[in-house]
């Protein structure tokens, strides 16, 4: 008797785990709710880029999208509280895929106000993250690279956009960002995982930003703007 | 020589573009920091992966060991009972010295969840045959707490031996065990015994199978509490239920055919009582 009593109490205090977990997790799921949001915000905010009309406004644009970081820092700093230490990743699915985006959203800006690639240590300064496991809630490696992934399409979109605009430069520079990009991926030693996925595409960004670069050339529109 | 021209005037472009842009005057600086940042992250990566190949070998190894010590354990049969379970004794240390110590100071000081994928199936199984080897032994189902003093390695007593005083021992290694790794352990257990409640029916032995039912029927009863809150256990769930009606059919049969049917004959009556069960499969093969 004893014994069933034993087994009894221990599958309670499994029950108890598990909802304490569940706790943990819908508190944590409701805190990303908040940070997908002011992501979204910012993404809506610089797509609007890519209207001709808004080609001039880029500087403007940019300035505005800036201020929505310290929300971000905030909002991050907000779900780091609800994580238990040392338990990143156990929940770290529930941020994984708006973190990504937001290191998107910040090398992208980075690259429309600077015309050059973000490193990781500036992601994570921008986003109010740490670089470090150790030293607190950080940036995951893999995340930032994904943001880069990302934003390399981005950026070939805008080329495309930044012609229609009458902006023969912008195609020129991105490839510059997209071909160093391609150079540096190229560095790393993928698994075949989700990340090494995402990066074979790159070749295609790569191609089709290439292939505006050899339009405008054959056509001598690099050398030229719209104002000439 | 038909190649040479648009390469020219795309370098031209090039150099034109350099001469346009401010930053330009140190694009080399840019790019070779790129690439230093690259590297950096190169080195992030690959050590991670190493890390990760490292633990999935010892997971593997743990995995395919606690399998062997499950089959000696099922030899018990014979009668044999001290011997055995003295084998497995040494066993379970010697897995735990060279399997799980290497795997402990894999894991210092990194979150245990980062790399829980790589060895999660080699903590089930070694849950699973201790367990089972707690089971033969004293009868009852062992704890979560007792699982997690096997693998910590602050307590581990050195035996004197001039190889383990190299280990560094003043430093606490452990391997966590998460609580749903004990409970899916746990689950799977049940199909072992299940697997030695029809064996010792075959042997003639007719108090084991009444023992394990009951057992078997606690802990699903505890497991049905569980409901949605863990999605890991629900699929397990069905698997210990067949094993639980298959031990219930036995104990069944043994009640109303026992007096009329030889012992040994009893496993062929369970066998054709099965076919109404016939997706029963035990996961120790899984």
């Amino acid at each position: 008797m004893a014994q069933e009593s034993d087994l009894t109490l221990m599958f309670a205090s499994f029950q108890k785990y598990l909802d304490s977990e569940r706790e943990i997790r819908e508190k944590i799921r409701e805190a990303v709710n908040d940070l997908e949001d002011t992501a979204r915000e910012v993404l809506t905010l610089l797509q609007s880029i890519h209207q001709v009309e808004n080609h001039q406004r880029v500087p403007e644009i940019c300035e505005k999208a800036k201020g929505y970081f310290s929300k971000i820092k905030e909002q991050y700093a907000n779900i780091a509280s609800k994580v238990p230490d040392n338990q990143f990743y156990r929940f770290h699915d529930h941020w994984r895929f708006v973190t990504q985006r937001l290191s998107f959203l910040a090398a992208f800006l980075f690259y429309l106000q600077h015309h050059g690639l973000i490193c990781y240590e500036d992601t994570a300064e921008m986003l109010g993250l740490k670089v470090d496991r150790k030293c607190g809630f950080h940036l995951d490696l893999e995340d930032f690279l994904m943001g880069l992934l990302q934003m390399a399409t981005e950026l070939t979109r805008l080329a495309v956009n930044s012609v229609t605009a009458g902006n023969y430069q912008e195609p020129l520079l991105i490839k510059k960002s997209v071909t160093q990009l391609d150079a540096g991926f190229r560095l790393l030693n993928l698994k075949n995982d989700s990340l090494r996925k995402r990066y074979d595409a790159l070749k295609y960004d790569l191609k089709k930003i290439e292939e505006i670069v050899y339009d405008l050339s054959i056509r001598g529109l690099s050398n030229k703007t719209e104002d000439q | 020589m038909a190649a040479n021209p648009p390469a020219l005037t795309l370098k031209e472009q090039n150099e034109k573009n350099s001469n346009s842009t401010p930053e330009s005057a140190s694009t080399t600086d840019i790019d070779s920091d790129l690439l230093e940042n690259f590297r950096t992250y190169q080195v992030k990566i690959d050590a991670r992966h190493d890390k990760y190949e490292r633990i999935v070998k010892l997971g593997r190894d743990i995995t395919i060991e606690s399998k062997r010590i499950i089959f000696l354990l099922h030899r018990n049969a014979s009668g044999d009972n001290e011997n055995i379970l003295g084998q497995t004794d040494t066993k379970f240390k010697e897995l735990l010295r060279t399997k799980f110590l290497p795997l402990a100071k894999e894991l210092e000081a990194e979150d245990p969840y980062q790399y829980i994928k790589a060895y999660t199936f080699g903590v089930q199984e070694f849950i699973e045959a201790v367990s089972f080897y707690f089971y033969i032994k004293e009868n009852r189902l062992v704890t979560l707490n007792e699982i997690q003093s096997m693998l910590n390695f602050k307590k581990i007593q050195n035996n004197s031996s001039e190889e383990d005083k190299t280990d560094n021992y003043e430093n606490e290694y452990l391997v966590f065990v998460r609580p749903v790794d004990f409970l899916l352990g746990v689950a799977d257990l049940t199909g072992e015994l299940m697997r030695m409640a029809i064996k010792s029916i075959s042997s003639g032995d007719v108090e084991t199978p009444f023992r394990i039912c009951n057992f078997l029927r606690e802990i699903h009863t505890n497991f049905l509490g569980f409901g949605n809150t863990c999605r890991e256990t629900s699929l397990k769930m069905l698997t210990m239920k067949q094993s639980l009606e298959k031990v219930e059919t036995a104990c069944y049969m043994m009640k109303v055919r026992g007096s009329e049917v030889p012992k040994h004959a009893i496993v062929d009556v369970l066998h054709s009582a099965d076919r109404e069960n016939t997706h029963f499969s035990s996961d120790t093969y899984g």
